[in-house]
């Protein structure tokens, strides 16, 4: 394996696998804080040379963190399927960009299994933004709760009506301006603002009367702490569609929000067990570049790669949504629009390599060098995408996590200029209550007031 | 050409119903009651109304500046904190320099250790974090609602503490120098739109540097539209009730 190369009369060389894809990286400030990024431009193409000219299977034999010390590490490499590695494995990194750019979707899927989490941000790496939106628009991945995200031509929104207190009246009014503009198909999923059993409960049960009086097609769930969410199950109090849990792509970050990969064995078990769904998959997971570091669980690798791994512990429980949420992290990871719209394309296009129903929240704090036309771009390059879901919420303000998000009204505006509509289900509830026709707001739409008979 | 263009930072311009012909104008108005959310807002089309985007810009404008303001070092020596910084040298390290945001110079931690009280129940801590305003606006109301519920109960109460330039790790560091057994840090909250007063309380059973983050309980939105510092600190004297006798926080607590 070669780690040098020369341009323009200097030599670059690295010191290993990791150093390469730390550096070749594009610029995050994440990777800077983290000291680990390189050190002018050219040394960052130098770097993207080297890697290009590597096999995955140097990938494959240098995880970012060891085997022995890491259970993301072993969940994804002994998730790997041995017979495509071997047919895909003396690849170059270089060759397999240009695979997956040429490929048709059939062929990309049937490499899937092959595939492990350092591939996959090696690959992103190489790419540029329209790269990415191209080799994303080809791969469709589907999944089924209680009803079926992900097929073409769809974009479909999470409904998140958050609330600063849980008041459940503010909750239920943001949740029927958001389906008065037919937003909510993937999930009417609430953030709380108080992880305990009884209100995360009660928010759950409200959802679901609310959801069989109206008979909308869609899934509920409350974004707390996965240990809230077992103990709701093991005491039976309130039906859950999906079981939700934030995610890091080591040990040690896991650590620091909570879990690890056998807590979540068990969670998994319990819900396929209790769950209220009827479909295959259940489970919720939400990511993004920069927490690994945020707590000092990156093993001086990039925060690409981390993310990436995170896929890879996700897709361990076959997830109905998977999503990134690509700017909430703050300006020392993501410094400012620029590093934004570049992250939420590769997280979306490693989602969906690592064969995940990939969505992403578009989103800003207001500690960030970015505002509303840096979020606009990026959610009208993911519909181009083909981006299974964003997120909706009532003008684009989250007043309980104190961020900003896709509106509403984006939710719809970019279904109508990139041509796609909410899942079929839905979409029919839809016109039947006469907030679409023909999959377009009719003039009732946009008015709450509507589920107050 | 006196008269002015009216203002749209005004409260009542948020809570006007915008719907064109809604099924119910009494409802929309009754639903806008239960939030603060931007509901009932209309539309042009697919997109905002005039009013709704130009509201948008303004409130995300003062909170882009929020994040830029410092503590009214006024409001905390009156209550007597005693002052430190982190490593911190300004607001622009701060931002892009957390690591330094989250630890003291050694002769800093020496300080603490000479000039404040020892092994105290509770440890209270004033962090400016993102948002000063937010400590400007809540920290004397809660602060003396608690001070009074602790002394009810009779715990020992530490040297109050205001770091600037912190983040939330600094609690873990004054636990440890102080031998603490429930830290109690205040500190303003990344800045919403146009709610930039708005702070979260972290607290934690012996906190420590070597426990991982999910050691700490919280208490997030307090200001006046959330949960108003009065309630709040009724709620945090509560939580140090449960953390004392359980001897543990965070996610080992189920409440």
């Amino acid at each position: 394996m070669k780690l040098k190369t020369s341009l323009f009369g200097n030599v670059y060389s690295f010191r290993d696998v990791k150093d390469v894809l730390a550096k070749a990286n594009e610029e995050k400030s994440g990777d800077v804080l983290a000291g680990i990024a390189a050190q002018n431009t050219v040394e960052r193409v130098a770097a993207k040379v080297v890697l290009a000219d590597m096999t995955l299977e140097n990938l494959r034999k240098n995880p970012v963190v060891p085997y022995e010390i890491d259970d993301v590490t072993r969940a994804d490499q002994d998730a790997l399927d041995i017979e495509v590695f071997q047919k895909i494995k003396s690849l170059t990194v270089g060759e397999f960009r240009e695979f997956l750019l040429s490929a048709d979707e059939a062929d990309i899927a049937a490499i899937r299994p092959g595939l492990t989490a350092e591939m996959i941000a090696g690959v992103a790496k190489l790419m540029s933004n329209m790269d990415l939106v191209c080799a994303s628009a080809k791969m469709h991945v589907t999944a089924t709760c209680n009803t079926t995200i992900g097929r073409a031509g769809t974009l479909s929104a999470r409904l998140q009506p958050n609330h600063a207190t849980d008041n459940i009246s503010g909750i239920m009014a943001s949740l029927m301006e958001g389906l008065s503009y037919g937003v909510g198909d993937a999930v009417i999923g609430l953030n709380p603002a108080v992880d305990s059993i009884g209100s995360v409960a009660a928010v759950l049960t409200e959802f679901k009367n609310f959801m069989n009086k109206w008979k909308i097609p869609t899934q509920n769930c409350v974004l707390s702490h996965v240990t809230t969410q077992m103990k709701i199950l093991e005491k039976n109090a309130a039906p859950m569609d999906l079981m939700f849990q934030s995610l890091a792509g080591s040990e040690i970050a896991s650590r620091a929000f909570g879990i690890n990969v056998k807590l979540m064995d068990e969670a998994y078990a319990m819900m396929k067990e209790r769950k209220s769904s009827l479909g295959p998959n259940f489970m919720y997971f939400e990511t993004g570049q920069g927490s690994e570091l945020s707590s000092d669980g990156h093993h001086g690798a990039d925060q690409l790669v981390m993310e990436a791994r995170c896929y890879a512990f996700a897709k361990r429980y076959n997830p109905f949504l998977v999503n990134t949420v690509v700017g909430f992290i703050g300006p020392e990871y993501l410094y400012d629009g620029r590093q934004m719209i570049r992250a939420g394309l590769e997280d979306h296009f490693m989602g969906k390599l690592t064969g995940l129903s990939m969505g992403v929240d578009v989103c800003y704090t207001n500690h960030m060098k970015a505002d509303q036309n840096d979020l606009e771009n990026l959610a009208m390059m993911l519909t181009l995408a083909d981006c299974n879901y964003i997120m909706g919420i009532p003008g684009g303000d989250d007043v309980m996590l104190m961020y900003q998000t896709t509106s509403y009204h984006d939710a719809a505006a970019l279904r109508k200029i990139g041509h796609k509509k909410t899942i079929a289900e839905f979409d029919q509830r839809m016109e039947e209550l006469g907030i679409f026709k023909n999959g377009q707001l009719t003039e009732k739409a946009g008015d709450p007031s509507i589920f107050m008979v | 050409m006196e008269e002015f263009v009216r203002d749209i930072s005004l409260p009542e311009i948020k809570e006007k119903v915008l719907v064109d012909k809604p099924v119910s104008m009494e409802n929309c108005q009754r639903l806008k009651k239960t939030t603060n959310a931007r509901i009932c807002v209309g539309r042009a089309g697919e997109r905002f109304k005039t009013e709704t985007l130009l509201k948008f810009r303004a409130d995300h404008a003062i909170a882009m500046d929020t994040v830029w303001s410092y503590v009214d070092e006024k409001i905390v020596d009156r209550l007597g904190f005693y002052k430190i910084q982190t490593m911190v040298k300004d607001k622009e390290e701060y931002i892009r320099r957390p690591d330094l945001g989250r630890i003291f110079a050694p002769e800093t931690m020496q300080a603490i250790k000479k000039d404040c009280i020892q092994q105290p129940d509770v440890q209270i801590i004033a962090a400016d974090g993102l948002s000063a305003y937010a400590i400007n606006a809540n920290l004397e109301d809660i602060y003396s609602i608690m001070l009074d519920g602790f002394v009810e109960k009779g715990y020992s109460v530490g040297t109050p503490i205001f770091v600037k330039y912190s983040r939330v790790a600094t609690m873990d560091k004054i636990s440890e120098a102080l031998g603490a057994k429930v830290t109690i840090q205040f500190i303003g909250e990344r800045p919403g739109l146009a709610t930039g007063e708005s702070m979260s309380v972290y607290m934690a059973y012996e906190a420590s540097s070597q426990k991982p983050e999910s050691q700490r309980t919280v208490v997030s939105n307090i200001y006046k539209d959330g949960i108003p510092s009065v309630e709040a600190g009724a709620q945090i004297v509560y939580l140090t009730e449960v953390l004392m006798r359980e001897k543990k926080s965070g996610v080992e607590l189920k409440i």
